[in-house]
């Protein structure tokens, strides 16, 4: 399966994206430059983590009117995997792709650290290599993860099994000290509707190697592999 | 020449960090009468022309679609024509 890893002015987990599906997990991957408006017929988007455009405005505000946007919401149409990390997420969320809205953390201080995160549900396209309540230890590297949605937004995303991940304790309990930026109730990750668009604020690509201390995070990008093949 | 501004805030309903911190700070510089604080933006645009009902329409879109994100913020915009300088 071919992966399309996207560029803005700004990225940064671009590269890190690109070495765990190339390196790790031997796929055929292209950098897509945001001014291009081709995908190169990729399977599966992944917006990456950085700061686009210097989050200038808000995160993600002007990276929505990227030329290569049309081609992320066309393949998301398509019933396409398009995953957003931590930038790519705000991203997603500022282009409408998701719902809601990521704002400054309550503490207004900038998380970066590894922290528990529970698996909500194990049936989605990006979870299947998972169990229900299952704890993973992901790093976030964020100062606007807050997640924000009204809450007949929020009741919808927990009755249509849309949220994927929440900010729990390593023994799957969300408390109030496990949640790392004040997400309304405790939303790290959330698909659209139909499933097939993911974003999340911890970084998978960050942990898929024991090297770097965490391979928690291999099995999103190997739930894909599997949904897609079959 | 048309002068536009546009202040974008936070919504009422939505807590604004930054607000409270500095809400807290001047309370403890001794003003405890403030009780509220929210941090928004003042945006200005200079744009050529002098139709102003012009420029309010296509501004109008702007400021839903880029300047301000509805979810989060309210916005007002004001315009009126200038001189150029």
């Amino acid at each position: 399966m071919r992966w399309a890893v996207i560029q803005f002015p700004g990225s940064n987990c671009d590269q890190d994206v690109f070495h765990v599906l190339k390196n790790v997990l031997a796929q055929e991957v292209d950098y897509i430059w945001h001014k291009d408006s081709s995908l190169n017929g990729a399977d599966a988007v992944v917006v990456p983590g950085g700061f686009s455009y210097g989050d200038y405005l808000r995160c993600g505000a002007i990276a929505r009117f990227s030329p290569v946007m049309s081609a992320v919401k066309e393949a998301a149409a398509q019933g396409k995997t398009v995953l957003g990390i931590c930038n790519g997420f705000q991203i997603l969320c500022e282009a409408g792709l998701l719902p809601g809205v990521l704002v400054r953390n309550t503490s207004l201080h900038f998380r970066c650290e590894t922290i528990p995160v529970r698996v909500e549900h194990p049936g989605s396209r990006f979870t299947r290599e998972y169990l229900t309540g299952q704890v993973l230890r992901l790093p976030i590297a964020h100062g606007e993860g807050h997640y924000v949605a009204d809450d007949a937004t929020l009741d919808s995303l927990f009755q249509h099994k849309q949220v994927l991940f929440t900010y729990s304790d390593l023994q799957g309990r969300t408390t109030p000290e496990a949640n790392p930026n004040g997400s309304q109730r405790h939303i790290a990750g959330i698909t659209n509707r139909a499933g097939n668009v993911l974003g999340l604020m911890p970084h998978p690509e960050r942990a898929s190697e024991k090297i770097l201390g965490s391979d928690d995070g291999l099995g999103l990008f190997a739930s894909i592999l599997l949904s897609i093949k079959g | 020449m048309i002068r536009a501004q546009v202040i974008v805030r936070p919504r009422k309903s939505i807590f604004d960090p930054q607000g409270d911190a500095v809400c807290r700070a001047i309370q403890h510089l001794g003003v405890s009468a403030v009780k509220q604080a929210h941090v928004g933006k003042c945006i200005e645009l200079e744009l050529e022309g002098d139709d102003v009902a012009a420029a309010r329409a296509q501004l109008e879109t702007i400021c839903k679609d880029l300047l301000s994100n509805p979810v989060i913020e309210d916005y007002v915009l004001t315009l009126q024509p200038a001189d150029k300088k």
